[in-house]
């Protein structure tokens, strides 16, 4: 499955847009992690921001960045939201509060509880009346997002698809069932056709064990632990890949026994 | 699309288990819903519970994902041999080439409530024997994870999740995975449980009746929350060369980009999921015999899916909803409703809204309350999620 990359969205600890991590990435300086961002995605109505939840701000900077970069209107853009947790800080309130005395769960936490709320969001902001998905498949989350968006672009409905992966770590206690390294997230502007402004052609083949190739890991020790301890960060090779412009494969693990091969290869620039 | 055939399908809601026990309740229309008792809470609500899943027992290698959501999934795989036809497909085409695609809303978040109540008083931990099984019970992927190991698939995997509309996207995507040669065959399904997040959650939202969900009626105050699962096995040619094997002939999904938990006033963006199913399967609004509503009680949803079904429709074709049978069964809801379908197809009838005495007389279309025998060819199905999410199912006999 042939798609494009024509705009790119990262956040993350020490990573605070594309920019900064291309820029890591091309080795111009050192991954400091200490500062994890703190997002206030501004395409959210200021009242909406306010009370939205965590994830819901992480994806929806990603996803604004992403658009931004891509030039292109979000409104034709099928969005594909990708979490292994998901909205795990409303799940905590709503279980603390089913827990209590008086058991009850507020109508707002509610609606804010379900996996496709941050998606949801997302389509009110942009205006977006593509079809929308949101997936969660554990830490293969990011790998079966890729899925949905090729195979989405494979077909003759959508020319360009939004991909975003996301996850962040729940609040104690639940943390314990998920311990997440940090919060993380990113996002892809695809499409079917080569622009003026694409990055990359990826080509996606799934690969089932007896043509499995080692993982493509991140040197970095730290990135590399990110890497493992977020499942939206599965997607770091691929963002070195795309930031250093190589022409080489990611093989990314997918669920306990299948593989992802992308094949990248840089776009000219253009005009060239 | 490319029609993509039914080798197999079952169920098992509050109604009964397996089909048989559905299209005995169908004609004779009983209903599964019963006021709301649910672990002992008497909840001013009605509801659609599976009995007797407690004690379902997930066999020892598969015991850490023991859970009230994957207990019904084990159960719904177990009818009408559905699993044993999984077999045969996986013999024919092999385990890898067999994908697993189940919609939920809730998954097993019943386990993470209960440990809430159990949490350490000293140190808020939850209970040690709780923390390594999360990721089997109240992961959303994990009923997704049960199913793949316990039909032993190795094909690609996911759970998708948007809410009311999660079990009808499956099928969509399960059409776009065989056109795009991933798998030759989909073990595609919806799972919800009930639990206390959704009973007090749409509560909260004062979205459930005191009594039974009336689709349509006139008087009908709200939902009532049910509990299925419901599994469909697609596959590109008919089994057993069974040609009037009901078949996945279209789908439309759309955006309504308006409200989180109200849907569109006109009902627009449900049109526009209906305009796409009609494009994806090549038919017009005069080859649909039956528009399986989604229909889900509550004021609004009804509203505004009359609104969208009657500006396409000129109130010539029957609509209705089976919430009254099940109740809604949140992101099993779209499963739930194509096996239904199924049977619709199979067995020529229409139900009739169950519970429902007068229709809304603001509606203009051509809402049923009886049911009629006659043979169906195709069926349009709806289904309309929280976050504005829409997915419209074209089923029928090719």
């Amino acid at each position: 499955m042939k798609i494009f990359v024509h705009g790119v969205g990262v956040l993350g600890p020490g990573l605070e847009n594309w920019e900064t991590c291309k820029s890591l990435f091309k080795d111009q300086h050192p991954y400091d992690n200490s500062v994890t961002p703190d997002p206030m995605p501004s395409i959210l109505p200021a009242n909406e921001r306010r009370r939205s939840s965590e994830i819901v701000r992480w994806s929806l900077e990603v996803a604004q960045e992403a658009v931004h970069n891509s030039q292109l209107s979000p409104k034709d853009m099928a969005p594909v939201f990708a979490s292994s947790g998901g909205e795990v800080g409303i799940l905590h309130k709503i279980c603390q509060s089913l827990a209590s005395p008086v058991p009850m769960v507020s109508p707002t936490l509610f609606h804010q509880s379900v996996h496709n709320a941050a998606a949801g969001y997302w389509s009110i902001a942009s205006g977006s009346q593509r079809p929308s998905t949101s997936l969660a498949c554990y830490d293969s989350s990011f790998g079966g997002g890729l899925i949905e968006a090729a195979t989405l672009l494979a077909g003759d409905q959508e020319a360009f698809v939004l991909f975003a992966a996301y996850d962040t770590p729940a609040p104690f206690p639940l943390n314990e069932t998920r311990p997440l390294v940090a919060p993380f997230a990113l996002a892809f502007v695809l499409g079917k056709q080569a622009l003026p402004m694409s990055l990359s052609m990826l080509d996606i083949t799934l690969l089932s064990e007896p043509m499995a190739k080692a993982t493509t890991t991140m040197t970095h020790p730290s990135l590399e632990s990110l890497r493992l301890g977020n499942p939206a960060a599965r997607g770091l090779p691929l963002l070195h890949t795309i930031a250093k412009s190589l022409t080489s494969s990611v093989y990314l693990d997918f669920l306990d026994n299948l593989q992802l091969r992308i094949d990248h290869q840089p776009c000219r620039p253009y005009p060239d | 699309m490319t029609p993509l055939y039914f080798g197999h399908a079952t169920l098992v809601t509050s109604v009964g288990r397996g089909k048989q026990a559905h299209l005995l309740a169908l004609q004779e229309r009983q209903s599964g819903l019963r006021p709301c008792d649910f672990e002992g809470r008497r909840l001013p609500t009605y509801m659609g519970m599976v009995e007797g899943l407690e004690e379902v027992s997930l066999k020892p290698s598969l015991s850490h994902f023991t859970c009230r959501n994957n207990q019904l999934a084990l159960l719904g795989l177990q009818q009408d041999g559905f699993e044993d036809q999984v077999l045969e497909a996986r013999r024919q085409y092999g385990a890898h080439r067999i994908g697993v695609l189940i919609g939920t809303s809730t998954a097993g978040i019943l386990e993470t409530e209960h440990a809430y109540q159990q949490r350490d008083p000293v140190t808020g931990r939850l209970p040690a024997s709780f923390v390594p099984r999360g990721q089997y019970t109240q992961d959303a992927f994990s009923v997704a994870h049960f199913v793949r190991q316990y039909l032993q698939l190795t094909g690609p995997a996911v759970v998708i999740s948007t809410a009311c509309s999660s079990s009808a996207k499956v099928f969509a995507t399960a059409s776009r995975y065989i056109e795009a040669g991933l798998c030759e065959a989909v073990v595609v399904g919806g799972v919800d449980s009930l639990c206390l997040t959704t009973l007090y959650g749409f509560s909260a939202l004062q979205l459930t009746a005191p009594g039974p969900c009336r689709p349509c009626d006139a008087n009908r105050e709200g939902l009532t929350i049910g509990e299925a699962a419901a599994f469909v096995l697609l596959e590109k040619a008919p089994r057993n060369g069974n040609c009037q094997a009901t078949a996945l002939l279209g789908y439309g999904e759309s955006s309504d980009a308006y409200h989180m938990s109200h849907p569109h006033p006109t009902g627009q963006g449900a049109l526009l999921s209906m305009q796409a199913s009609l494009a994806s399967s090549n038919l017009s609004t005069s080859d649909i015999d039956f528009i399986h509503m989604h229909g889900t009680a509550t004021v609004a949803n009804d509203q505004t899916e009359d609104l969208a079904i009657a500006s396409m429709f000129q109130a010539q074709t029957p609509c209705s909803s089976t919430k009254g049978w099940t109740g809604h069964t949140l992101g099993a809801a779209g499963a739930v409703a194509v096996v239904l379908g199924d049977l619709c197809l199979q067995h020529g009838f229409l139900p009739g809204c169950l519970n429902t005495s007068k229709v809304d007389p603001t509606f203009s279309s051509q809402i049923l309350l009886e049911n009629q025998e006659r043979p169906i060819r195709h069926i349009m199905s709806n289904f309309f999620g929280f976050g504005g999410n829409n997915c419209t199912l074209i089923l029928g006999k090719p």
